[in-house]
């Protein structure tokens, strides 16, 4: 059985034989090969969204914790003035009633009180204003009052300020420390979920500011884009796709809606400001034209979907209405919407999500700014979600950037919920053929 | 089922002449060409379909025995770039006149395709769409009464009567073509054009179909192009060969099959090409 015994037929034959191993083993290879690439880039992108996440929640997780002070406080009568109530200055007489608690008087230069003041939040005092206004005869009694500690304060009891660093590295003194330790230990501090950041809008005191306006904001926004945007991009899409004859004219739409969809968004804010704020007096910083502007920015991206799940729609369906004496309207009312209305919603609702998280062009109409409530109607002022994002990120206070982290977290979830929506109504409308 | 039939005909569908009776055939068709865009599929083809009886249109694939069908009930018109020229007289009114409105027509000239294609709904959805708007029905009951004598004209109502709720996709492919040609029975029509009914159904499903059409014979002009030459020998009476986009022979079907007079009808029926 050697080499020398085979025939010249039979050594081409098993030559062949190797041959074609050879390429058998070859093609494995560069099949195992791909299967190895494709998780790999599987992997890198779970590790990067499982890093951005985790980033966001480890930084944001601690804005949902926040810490109250439950005080005593004393409202001596000679330092109220009921003719003036607001002129009172109730903030100090909340930190005199803590420091007396602690044991303490303040000084001649009132540095402890103001000390004090930097760790209980201003709003202790605008409780025993409002109180005040309801009931005047709480003048001369001692309430208590339960509000936050200032951000500085939670941060310390959250671990994230450290009596390690040196003093003049963090924004508390030593003896405000001491007092934060003796209060958590004389259980008058507790700390809880932050109901304030959920029920509040934004503030120039990080533990007050709270993205209620901006979640309001954003949903008013929303609405006006997607009741502008979803029929317009609907009906105009069914009509390109349906009615429209092809000819040159038609494709040049097509071509140049296709372009639209991928015009930087920034571009759509300057169309806003020069249509919408100067030609039509649109209120800036309003949640409608803010609408109007996403709406314009959403549109290309509907009509696209919307043909496409047009298109999908098998012909067979069109020709079996137009057979039994359907008119085109009436197929495309009867059959052919019904069946691509899955398709059409997931496409609305994804660029909808989409443009609820879009700034650049809210930056460019003026969206902004500092609101610090909740916009009442379409055309008040008001924020959104990722432009609350952008400018907590620049305000310069630690605490902030806590709650900018926060409100990315709230932001998701308002996406996840959308997205959720699209995949639900999906599965309710879809039918098979 | 007459009182449905003279609804349909209230509803507008020309009557200038009577049906039953008439001399001369239901449907004429005279230099008919077809061009789709700048080709050309059918060249001046002349054919004429008698009432209550089936027509067979065989030939080799692309020959234009499926555009001729849709130039029946216009379903030419809504392909982007066809053009019909030459005239088909449907109880003497020429079809393509102006004065004719093609989605009416449609509801006179009734079609079932190659592949089953049932709406997503449910059977009785199915049946009912037509009717429903053609405005047949006034109250439920009428409309129930339609759906079940058209279910029953195709035979498929022992089969469906208690699952009329069932989508119309659910049933298996026979079931499927059957449905569409209750659907199509269910607006009345004149004509039934079949375009190769049979051709995604197994021999048992086929057969089922073939014994409908002839079932159906006795009460429409029927159309039908078809690849089984077997099948059109079964279930027609006249049968026309299309070749190349024109219509190389056409006569009574016996005669067709046993005494072609065209060298190339008799290569096609006896296998030589196609």
């Amino acid at each position: 059985m050697t080499d020398a015994a085979l025939t010249p037929a039979q050594a081409a034959k098993a030559r062949a034989r190797a041959q074609a191993e050879a390429r058998l083993k070859r093609r494995y290879r560069a099949e195992t090969r791909f299967r190895f690439y494709g998780r790999a880039a599987i992997f890198l992108a779970l590790a990067f969204l499982v890093v951005l996440l985790g980033r966001i929640g480890i930084q944001g997780y601690s804005t949902f914790v926040d810490y109250r002070i439950s005080l005593p406080v004393e409202i001596s009568a000679d330092r109220v003035d009921m003719a003036d109530l607001g002129g009172s200055n109730f903030n100090l007489m909340v930190a005199e009633s803590a420091l007396a608690v602690l044991g303490e008087e303040d000084d001649v230069y009132g540095e402890a009180s103001s000390e004090m003041m930097a760790i209980l939040s201003g709003d202790l005092g605008f409780q025993i204003l409002d109180r005040l206004r309801e009931d005047p005869a709480l003048i001369g009694q001692t309430i208590t009052v339960q509000g936050p500690m200032k951000a500085n304060a939670s941060l310390y009891y959250k671990g994230q300020i450290s009596r390690d660093t040196e003093v003049g590295g963090r924004r508390l003194s030593d003896r405000q420390l001491d007092w934060l330790d003796e209060l958590r230990q004389r259980d008058m501090v507790s700390g809880g979920f932050n109901w304030t950041f959920l029920s509040r809008s934004d503030s120039t005191e990080p533990e007050q500011a709270g993205v209620l306006g901006a979640v309001v904001g954003s949903a008013m926004m929303l609405l006006v884009t997607a009741l502008l945007a979803a029929p317009i991009g609907v009906l105009a899409a069914t009509y390109l796709e349906e009615f429209a004859p092809k000819n040159r004219w038609t494709d040049l739409i097509e071509v140049n809606i296709n372009n639209l969809a991928a015009v930087p968004s920034i571009i759509y804010g300057l169309l806003g400001l020069a249509v919408f704020i100067n030609w039509l007096a649109v209120p800036r910083s309003s949640p409608l034209l803010g609408g109007l502007v996403l709406a314009l920015m959403a549109l290309p991206t509907i009509i696209i979907a919307t043909r496409a799940s047009l298109r999908a729609v098998p012909p067979s369906i069109r020709e079996a209405a137009l057979a039994v004496g359907a008119s085109r309207t009436q197929t495309v009312f009867h059959h052919v919407l019904p069946l691509a209305m899955p398709g059409m919603m997931t496409g609305t609702i994804l660029s909808l999500a989409h443009a609820l998280g879009e700034t650049a062009p809210l930056l460019m109409i003026g969206m902004v700014s500092f609101v610090p409530g909740v916009p009442e109607t379409l055309t008040s002022a008001a924020t959104v979600l990722p432009v609350q994002i952008f400018i907590w990120e620049n305000a310069s206070e630690r605490a902030f950037h806590e709650r900018t982290a926060a409100a990315i977290i709230v932001l998701l979830v308002f996406m996840v919920l959308m997205n959720l929506a699209a995949v639900l109504l999906r599965r309710r409308f879809e039918r098979r053929w | 089922m007459t009182r449905q039939r003279d609804d349909a005909h209230a509803q507008g569908v020309s009557m200038t002449t009577p049906r039953a009776g008439q001399a001369g055939p239901k449907l004429s068709a005279t230099d008919i060409s077809v061009f789709y865009g700048d080709k050309q599929a059918l060249f001046d083809v002349s054919l004429d379909m008698p009432d209550r009886a089936v027509t067979a249109l065989i030939g080799p694939s692309g020959c234009g025995k499926s555009t001729f069908l849709r130039c029946i009930n216009r379903m030419n018109d809504t392909i982007p770039g066809a053009r019909v020229e030459g005239r088909i007289i449907l109880d003497g009114e020429d079809i393509n006149d102006r004065g004719v409105d093609p989605v009416l027509l449609r509801a006179r000239v009734g079609m079932v395709f190659q592949k089953p294609n049932p709406f997503p709904k449910s059977i009785f959805e199915n049946v009912a769409y037509g009717p429903r708007i053609h405005g047949f029905a006034s109250t439920k009951s009428e409309l129930a009464d339609i759906v079940e004598s058209s279910l029953k004209r195709a035979g498929l109502w022992a089969e469906v009567a208690d699952r009329l709720q069932a989508p119309g996709t659910s049933l298996s492919g026979g079931q499927q073509q059957r449905l569409v040609i209750a659907r199509a029975i269910a607006v009345s029509p004149e004509v039934i054009l079949m375009d190769e009914p049979c051709s995604a159904l197994d021999p048992i499903a086929t057969a089922k179909i073939e014994e409908l059409i002839d079932d159906l014979r006795s009460q429409y002009c029927i159309v039908i192009v078809t690849h089984s030459m077997a099948q059109a020998a079964r279930v027609s009476q006249r049968t026309a060969f299309f070749h190349m986009g024109a219509v190389v022979e056409a006569g009574a079907t016996d005669e067709i099959f046993t005494n072609p007079r065209d060298t190339r009808t008799q290569d096609y029926i006896t296998g030589r090409f196609g």
